[in-house]
């Protein structure tokens, strides 16, 4: 079958002009080469937020430090937050949704290309209005440059009165951009799961990253309907002196509070539910086993997306709620806990007592399980409202946020990136550097936020340019900020891993994992047309049911 | 992985999805739905919160001759749709015109009501919380009246030209699913912003 689709590929036309090729991204609606684009864009994008990143660390690893100003530390920290979660993890999770599902699925592309394409571009261009604002922020001013409000941006501080010139504006802009873009492609991603489903692919048989990014699709569909309705509001006041935000004519800053974080936590699960789409393909592909509890694995995540809808407030609880508020998002919280911890389980299942390959996608894996199972740990100490007084704004949530989403989503992104590389690329990964990318990050990882929680406990504030010495935070933060320096490493060695594979990688073939879904029936990289002919399934492992025609998975299911 | 073809290819009878530009028109309407929620909760809000006047029982009458006409629109989308479905071209077309017609008075209406509020009553969107939510309520919404009457107009555009034929039932559908969701929303800000 691989060979079918190869020999119906036409040969590669050996060197055309750059301007061509450019030309053909520019105007493409593949959803490959539109996935490949996301994929790329984030990459940039966490480069600059690393950069970020290194800069705050540099800051802070040494009292009195005097890298950086205040002004440019706001700065720094503003758009390293905003630079990851909208224009980096966003996009990054996009881009494989777009490139994967139709291939899992069995489709020719997704349901609305055009509107794919557009999509991307707004997400695109978001990007550029906020980094603009290095530029444009200033404005007729003469007063600020890049956004600097934090990345939930709290009312009153984003107002006209204390955020003088563009930088908001920017921000703003660039969030109900991309965020428009993030509706259009989540638009998609639902309408090619409900619509595009080749023959025999019912709900039930529908590879789990299908289902799970359906999920995560959904979610964006509500979730930023709210973000984009509270940019618009903040845009009303800045520009035609609306009064949602302004305290002084009896407007709220606390429903901005709620607005946002109505979108602010689940947007954690939105980014959070692909890496388990990651983990519940790529663990059972290297444990020689079909997933342990693939029905109770699609009802946890519906259940993730609705609780997580209900838990807002538990950013706010030191706002200060009535009693049963708190109490309710508490309960909420400590909800989430049971689906996630049910996922857990299911991967240790499918784990247990299989044929273990410890290649570099399933080490990322299991470092996505240990650690996850801490973010949420600590996330539930977070969600009681008594630890919570205690610890909110300090570096404790700081290195919560960061397990999360260091140590659960960007390990099984880097999964995933070893994984599917083969499949978009045509050549394996370096595995030795793969190696290396692994334990240096671990390593970095492990050193900034396992040591994070300390200086949070001991009373240090977030979002502080410099500390006084003597408070005992001194050590802790050398540490962290040691660490950063092994994470940019490791990151160093993961791009130059994917250029010098890209260039003089091992070839893969079609099926270098010995996989059970779609993707890997087609050649790598797949043809345009994805497959020759429209596959049909029976069972949820099409390529096991082709390899073992003697013990089908249909029979059992 | 030579018998791959023969196991990925059998025919399986009788497989249907629903239609793509349904299901992509209903997932908008969903998150049409977020935007418009924030914008009623802000409303409902901040009703007597306002700390200066004009309040609304002040100043704003029922918009009940609008209304009217822009509920009748979704019936007569509907007669459109069903017309064409049907394959009867000069029923589609008389539907849709009267859907645009009704959907103009109601934009009309509402532009009329915007210019007695501003220069009778001196109420913009800044003079108080009340401005404020209401203007960007109503005028969100008369935004995406706007955006639909312009959709129907490229419609009805075509079908003048010919173009639109009775194959293209499903996709004139998908367009008034939206103006259906454009007049139900209208309902809920009738009800929060002229009753409450």
């Amino acid at each position: 079958m691989a060979s079918d689709a190869i020999a119906l590929t036409p040969a590669r036309v050996a060197s055309r002009p750059v301007v061509e090729v450019l030309h053909d991204w520019l105007i493409t609606v593949d959803h490959k080469k539109l996935g490949l684009m996301y994929i790329g864009y984030a990459l940039v994008f966490l480069m600059i937020g690393g950069m970020e990143a290194t800069i705050i660390r540099i800051q802070l690893m040494v009292p009195h430090n005097t890298f950086v100003s205040p002004e440019t530390f706001n700065r720094m920290f503003t758009m390293h937050g905003t630079t990851m979660i909208f224009f980096m993890a966003m996009p990054v999770m996009f881009g494989f949704a777009n490139y994967l599902v139709p291939l899992m699925i069995g489709a020719r592309d997704m349901a609305f290309p055009r509107l794919n394409a557009w999509s991307f571009w707004m997400t695109a261009f978001g990007g550029l209005l906020l980094y603009f604002s290095f530029l444009g922020g200033t404005g007729l001013y003469g007063a600020g440059s890049a956004p600097d409000v934090g990345w939930f941006a709290y009312a009153p501080l984003t107002s006209r009165a204390f955020s003088v010139g563009h930088s908001t504006d920017y921000w703003t802009l660039a969030l109900l951009v991309s965020g428009f873009g993030s509706i259009g492609t989540s638009i998609n991603i639902v309408a090619t799961i409900v619509s595009m489903r080749c023959p025999g692919m019912t709900l039930d048989k529908m590879p789990l990253l299908v289902w799970m990014n359906g999920v995560m699709a959904s979610m964006v569909l509500f979730a930023l309907g709210p973000l984009s309705a509270a940019q618009i509001m903040l845009l009303i006041d800045r520009y035609l002196g609306g009064h949602f935000f302004d305290t002084q004519a009896g407007g709220s800053a606390v429903l901005w509070m709620h607005f946002f974080w109505i979108f602010g936590h689940p947007e954690v699960y939105i980014l959070v539910i692909p890496a388990f789409a990651f983990v519940s393909e790529i663990v059972p592909v290297f444990s020689r086993k079909a997933i342990f509890g693939y029905p109770v694995m699609v009802a946890a995540t519906v259940a993730i997306g609705f609780v997580s809808f209900s838990v807002w407030a538990h950013h706010m609880f030191t706002v200060g709620m009535p009693s049963y508020g708190n109490a309710f998002f508490v309960l909420t919280t400590m909800l989430v806990a049971i689906p996630t911890g049910i996922k857990i389980f299911n991967w240790i299942g499918t784990m247990w007592g299989g044929k273990l390959r410890f290649a570099t996608p399933m080490l990322f894996c299991i470092g996505f399980l240990f650690q996850f199972l801490i973010a949420g740990l600590t996330g539930i100490m977070l969600g009681a409202a008594p630890f919570n007084w205690q610890l909110s704004n300090s570096y404790f949530v700081v290195a919560h946020f960061h397990y999360v989403i260091v140590g659960g989503i960007i390990f099984a992104l880097f999964g995933a990136f070893y994984y599917w590389y083969p499949k978009m690329t045509g050549r394996i990964l370096n595995e030795t550097l793969g190696k290396w990318h692994f334990w240096l990050f671990v390593t970095g990882f492990h050193l900034t936020f396992d040591f994070m929680h300390v200086p949070g406990l001991l009373g240090m504030p977030r979002r502080i340019y410099t500390y006084e010495p003597g408070r005992g935070w001194e050590t802790w933060n050398l540490v962290v900020s040691i660490g950063a320096l092994f994470q940019a490493a490791a990151i160093l060695v993961f791009v130059y891993n994917l250029i010098a594979s890209y260039l003089s990688g091992r070839e893969a073939g079609s099926d270098p994992w010995d996989g059970w879904t779609l993707e890997w029936s087609t050649s790598s990289p797949p043809p345009d047309y994805n497959f020759a002919v429209v596959p049909t399934v029976r069972s949820r492992r099409p390529l096991w049911d082709s390899k073992h025609p003697e013990d089908p998975d249909w029979k059992y299911e | 992985m030579s018998a791959t073809p023969s196991s990925l290819s059998q025919a399986t009878v009788d497989w249907r999805l629903p239609y793509r530009g349904r299901v992509g028109m209903l997932c908008l309407i969903a998150a049409e739905t977020g935007i418009f929620s924030i914008f009623v909760v802000a409303y409902l809000f901040y009703i007597g919160k306002s700390v200066t006047g004009p309040m609304p029982k002040d100043v704003l009458e029922l918009p009940i001759f609008i209304s009217v006409c822009l509920l009748s629109s979704s019936l007569t989308v509907h007669l459109a749709v069903k017309s064409l479905a049907r394959g009867r071209l000069a029923g589609f077309q008389v539907w849709w015109f009267a859907t645009i017609v009704l959907g103009l008075i109601f934009l009309v209406g509402t532009a009329r009501e915007w210019h007695r509020l501003i220069y009778e009553k001196g109420l913009t969107i800044s003079t108080n919380l009340f401005g404020t939510t209401y203007y960007s309520l109503v005028g969100l919404h008369a935004s995406h009246v706007t955006i639909g009457l312009v959709a129907l107009s490229i419609v009805m555009t075509f079908a003048l030209l010919g173009k639109v034929k009775p194959e293209h039932a499903e996709r004139a559908e998908v367009l008034s699913l939206y103006w259906h969701f454009v007049d139900v929303v209208w309902v809920v800000v009738f009800t929060v912003v002229y009753i409450a």
